[in-house]
């Protein structure tokens, strides 16, 4: 098998972290600028960053439609943070919808401002000890469809899920030194690969 | 569960969320919302841009909190504010308010000619501005988490934004590139907290983000300085002091996002209209240049 590329959206947010763990697992990375490099990924981040910006952007480099399509494919797609908003198929006090790949509802900002934002030690299902999770501003899933799987829950919200080809978090493993979350990621990517084949 | 707040690594990491992005200054919600609308990362909720600050003259102070409230309310993006370089009750009633990140900045008149904030002392984060890697150490030896030029506000020249990242980057590849047994000397002659100089070395880059500030009037000036380095761009004046404030906004930052495509950049300059009127830097006095305000 050739070596699996990772891409992540470069529209703005903190793309190079997301590079840089890619790269500690092993892997290609590919800056997404345009849409036509799509094609050239088998998986796609949508890093942290200002949701609101990065939806703009996405409209005006015509980048809704592609992202979509790329889903459809089944090719696995990881947002944190504003790339769990940009996911969610409602979010809540606002009427956009943004994607609609993953059947949750997100509420943006929802431990408060800056001040509030925190580090603690996160129980993630499938790994073994705690994950050292970063919140930023963070948003949380405030309802989830049946389909979807919850992996990681604080103060009984949910911070981290996946449904199908779809993996999120609230928080950002990308700003830490541990690869396991994306490692996560990386086993879908690699499953999907390998149904592709078949 | 544990729960740690403003700690360092979500300090910084609130700044390398907004890479890649323009923070614009805003006065009021109407153009808060502007700014939104166009893209901005982020608004820094002002009394006056830094060209009005120029004209104004006397003391300039943090905003007036009901411009700041009004601007919170306004927007969904993060909101920064401005304290004065050592004011430390100015800082604590922004981050009450719960403002997003202050700038300790020498766009206002300084509170303290000797001493910066201990920014490390707050919940909220801090920017500051730079000229060289010694005063970009101190700030970051203070807890500041991200940086930016100094260049010379309200100008709409970018000559000062220049000097400084290309000094900064510069500084920072010696750094890098020198051999351990060099590094206290360097410290001694930048001024620099040594251990500062020594996470530089070893992570081969500087430990917060470093955006460009002071002078950016149109998308060529943001594109220039994302070439040069910067991770992301504050436009002052250069928005709401032009001749189409929603064309330059929106212009400004897909230049800043496609830094390279000139093609793009040519188009986005077309049909702008006048950009700010700007200053020749030799012709601004002494008293009158705010990057040499702080140390």
């Amino acid at each position: 098998m050739t070596k699996l590329t990772i891409g992540v959206l470069g529209l703005q947010g903190a793309i190079e972290e997301h590079v840089k763990h890619i790269h500690d697992l092993g892997l290609q990375s590919l800056i997404i600028k345009k849409t036509e490099q799509l094609g050239e990924v088998d998986g796609l981040i949508l890093p942290g960053g200002e949701s609101t910006t990065m939806r703009k952007l996405i409209d005006r480099y015509e980048f809704f439609e592609p992202l979509k399509e790329f889903s459809n494919q089944g090719k696995p797609i990881f947002g944190t943070c504003a790339g769990m908003v940009l996911l969610a198929k409602e979010i809540t006090d606002s009427n956009t919808i943004h994607l609609n790949l993953m059947d949750i509802s997100v509420k943006r900002n929802a431990f408060g401002r800056q001040v509030d934002s925190f580090v603690t030690k996160l129980d993630v299902k499938n790994l073994k000890q705690p994950f050292n999770a970063i919140f930023i501003r963070a948003p949380y899933i405030e309802s989830a469809s049946e389909n979807v799987e919850i992996l990681a829950t604080y103060d009984g919200k949910i911070v981290a899920a996946k449904q199908d080809h779809i993996l999120v978090s609230s928080f950002h493993p990308e700003l830490t030194d541990d690869n396991r979350f994306l490692e996560i990621f990386v086993n879908m990517v690699k499953e999907q690969k390998v149904d592709m084949v078949r | 569960m544990e729960k740690l707040l403003g700690t360092e690594a979500v300090k910084r990491g609130m700044a390398q969320m907004q890479k890649g992005g323009v923070i614009m200054d805003v006065v009021n919600a109407e153009q808060a919302k502007i700014a939104e609308a166009s893209g901005a990362v982020a608004v820094m909720a002002l009394e006056r841009v830094p060209s009005d600050i120029r004209k104004a003259g006397g003391v300039a102070r943090m905003a007036d909190p009901r411009i700041v409230e009004e601007v919170m309310n306004a927007v969904s993006v993060p909101v920064m504010a401005k304290a004065r370089i050592g004011h430390i009750s100015e800082a604590r009633v922004l981050e009450a308010m719960g403002v997003d990140y202050i700038d300790e900045s020498e766009v206002l008149t300084p509170a303290d000619e000797e001493f910066h904030l201990l920014k490390s002392d707050f919940t909220v984060p801090f920017v500051c501005g730079c000229r060289d890697l010694g005063e970009a150490a101190r700030r970051i030896g203070e807890g500041a988490s991200m940086l930016r030029t100094k260049g010379e506000p309200g100008t709409g020249n970018i000559v000062e934004a220049v000097r400084h990242m290309r000094k900064v980057n510069a500084q920072v590849r010696k750094v890098v590139r020198m051999n351990d047994d060099e590094l206290m000397t360097e410290a001694k002659i930048l001024g620099a907290p040594y251990e500062v100089l020594k996470q530089i070395k070893e992570a081969g880059k500087l430990p917060v983000v470093n955006f460009a500030a002071g002078g950016v009037a149109t998308p060529a000036d943001a594109a220039l300085m994302m070439e040069l380095g910067a991770d992301g761009v504050f436009v002052g004046s250069g928005i709401f002091k032009s001749e189409s404030p929603e064309k330059f906004a929106n212009a400004i930052v897909q230049a800043t996002t496609y830094y390279t495509d000139y093609d793009l950049i040519g188009k986005l300059s077309k049909e702008l209209g006048s950009a700010m009127k700007g200053i020749e830097i030799s012709k601004l006095g002494n008293e009158d240049r705010m990057q040499e305000r702080g140390w």
